[in-house]
């Protein structure tokens, strides 16, 4: 829990070290029209790292036992994390229908290790229902691949 | 006192459309408050990019009746499963999953559900009658004041929120600071985007809603192997009128906690303290106080109805203020800005239809709530039944359409996993996520508060101080900020002793 709060802490240092080096370049004073671009995530960003500092030495002072997250834990965690990166870099290709009916699937057998053909009727079909209200009722398009081009739409 | 006003917002509720809104919004609502990792604040930002066709005053109805759809089905876990949805429904849990493993979740669902519906009820009228005053008030506001009432509203997340007050304040500057990247409308400059194109556009507040929220629940939810024991209820009609026949006995408790969760609710993250308060408020007073934990039905209805007069409450500075007071309500004062409403004092001058359209649109939308949940328990407390290999897939995907379909971009689906992440890790190191969607909402507006402040003032910061009304705000923020410095030194001089840490923790 300790590591884990300290490499938390050093990171919100490291992102407003970088934000106050990236603000320093656009001006944090006054300017023609008044307070600069820099001006509020200047501020923003000493703040962030002062109160960081302050939690990087509350942490190193208190020694807790307990772990942050147990191998045993972590597993299933990643067994979602892993097929869902997997689903987005498919989606850039596929598109989404054809990506979300794969990923289902595929969680579906490898965790619940479910039969083939609640995985079937599943997976196609929430995709389905997912194009008929989105594409259809809303109007709203969800990015479309090869698939969904060669069934003409 | 304007009675046609409300007239005229029933007027625009009750049409068949927007009660048919209603009903739709209160049915998703229902599931997504009993489905784990799913809640109000993501359910909306999911359902948000759905209504940018719809009319504005039914895009807000059918938003708001999800959010009193899941808060409703928050009561369904809590008691039939004992998991609480929503942070607020934990100290339902205490009592309500008792009485269910006694076989009595029926009468444990009819008074949850009865307490909510009185606490929202009570909120709502005090929305009635307080909010046109509000907002006239809120009128003569400018840019200083604008600017108090936001710090006010961090201060209290830092102040009463519980938990490391450092934690609540890197929260809210990550939030500020994430919201300020892209382009800065008021030189043309670009901000913090070191060169990447994609970084232009900054990062859309839905989107770190549904990551936060969405995905880093599915994660923490799925550490622990999800197996859920859920008491199995019927609920016949007999068993709802025989609660209600009792219910009346307990007016004291419903009265106690309609008043805890209004005063705690118009403040930000007040719901949790409200329902944590109400529920020892009505222990104490309790002539069974001995039977609490042990599932006792006061236990249920003290906790249910602050929480929910709270959920209320949370709306009353959105719609008058433009300040929301739950990341729901931030949510939606973001939908507000995207249907083209300016959120603030004006909307009751400019658009009365829309603003007692919602109010009454809130009596409409939490009667016909009550009514579904009582008739569908069974059906809602199924979903839960669902084997858990199924349920989670299709959250993670209805999260990835819900992100993508903001602005039809791939980026932010990986925005989506990256909030994910940093939800489940701060979520585990007890940073809080309220107040950095929070600051994420509000950031472009308490910038230009803050710069409009500063232009009037030359730069000078005395202006928060000097003028009347923003001064008296901001001395009650700056004492908010000190609170969590104030309070162990208060506590060691009056008893010597070192603090005891177990008051602040037992709030989580």
């Amino acid at each position: 829990m300790r590591a884990a709060d300290v490499v938390t802490a050093l990171a919100l240092i490291l992102v407003g070290v970088i934000v106050i080096v990236d603000v320093l370049q656009l001006g944090i004073g006054w300017g023609l029209e008044g307070p600069e671009s820099g001006f509020f995530p200047f501020w923003l960003a000493v703040a962030m790292v002062v109160a960081a500092l302050a939690i990087l030495l509350q942490a190193l002072r208190q020694a807790t036992a307990r772990p942050f997250v147990t191998a045993a834990k972590l597993r299933p965690v990643l067994a979602v994390l892993a097929p869902a990166t997997a689903m987005v870099v498919v989606m850039e290709v596929l598109g989404l229908y054809v990506a979300s009916a794969l990923y289902m699937a595929f969680y579906m057998r490898w965790v619940g290790r479910h039969p083939w053909s609640t995985i079937v009727v599943l997976s196609v079909g929430v995709p389905i229902v997912t194009f008929v209200v989105f594409e259809k009722w809303f109007l709203v398009p969800m990015p479309k691949g090869p698939f969904e081009a060669w069934l003409g739409f | 006192m304007g009675f046609e006003n409300l007239f005229l917002g029933f007027s625009i509720a009750i049409t068949p459309y927007n009660i048919f809104v209603a009903v739709i919004g209160i049915l998703l609502g229902t599931i997504i408050g009993v489905l784990p990792g799913l809640g109000g604040a993501n359910g909306v930002a999911i359902l948000l990019p759905l209504t940018f066709t719809m009319p504005p005053t039914s895009a807000i109805i059918l938003l708001t009746s999800l959010y009193w759809g899941a808060l409703f089905g928050g009561a369904i876990t809590s008691i039939l499963f004992n998991i609480p949805g929503e942070p607020w429904s934990v100290a339902t849990t205490f009592d309500g999953y008792p009485m269910a493993r006694q076989g009595q979740g029926g009468q444990a669902l009819t008074a949850a559900f009865t307490s909510s519906f009185v606490g929202a009820l009570f909120s709502i009228v005090l929305i009635t009658l307080f909010a046109p005053l509000l907002a006239e008030i809120a009128l003569k506001f400018g840019p200083p004041e604008f600017f108090a009432i936001q710090l006010l509203t961090f201060s209290s997340f830092v102040g009463l929120g519980g938990g490391n007050p450092l934690k609540s304040l890197v929260s809210i500057l990550l939030g500020f600071i994430l919201a300020a990247v892209g382009l800065d409308i008021v030189t043309g400059q670009l901000r913090m985007t070191f060169g990447f194109t994609e970084l232009m556009k900054g990062f859309d507040f839905i989107v770190a809603v549904i990551g936060l929220f969405g995905i880093g629940e599915i994660l923490l939810s799925v550490e622990d192997g999800l197996h859920f024991h859920g008491a199995r209820t019927g609920m016949k009609l007999a068993v709802v009128l025989e609660t209600w026949k009792v219910l009346p006995r307990y007016w004291r408790t419903f009265v106690r906690g309609a008043f805890i969760g209004f005063w705690m609710g118009f403040k930000p993250g007040g719901a949790t303290p409200a329902s944590f308060m109400s529920y020892a408020f009505a222990k104490r007073f309790s002539k069974r106080a001995d039977r609490f934990g042990k599932g006792e039905i006061e236990g249920v209805i003290a906790p249910e109805t602050a929480a929910h007069a709270a959920g209320v409450a949370a709306m009353l500075p959105m719609i008058t203020l433009g300040i929301p007071g739950s990341p729901t309500a931030a949510v939606m004062l973001g939908g507000l800005i995207i249907w083209g409403l300016q959120p603030g004092p004006m909307l009751f001058k400019e658009k009365p239809d829309f603003v007692w359209g919602l109010i009454a649109s809130m009596y409409t939308g939490n009667i016909l709530g009550v009514a579904m949940v009582l008739a569908f328990v069974p059906l809602f407390a199924a979903i839960l039944r669902i084997p858990f290999a199924i349920l989670t897939p299709l959250i993670v995907v209805v999260c990835a359409i819900g992100s993508y379909a903001v602005h039809n971009s791939i980026i932010d689906v990986w925005y989506m996993l990256i909030f994910g992440v940093v939800g489940y890790v701060f979520k585990k190191l007890d940073y809080p996520l309220a107040p950095l969607v929070l600051a994420l909402v509000l950031g472009d507006l308490a910038e230009n508060a803050l710069r409009q402040s500063l232009i009037m003032s030359q730069g000078s910061l005395g202006i928060f101080f000097v003028r009347p009304i923003s001064g008296a705000i901001m001395a009650v923020a700056v004492f908010f900020f000190l609170l969590p410095v104030l309070t162990p030194w208060w506590r060691r001089r009056r008893q010597g002793t070192p603090p005891p840490v177990a008051s602040t923790a037992a709030r989580h």
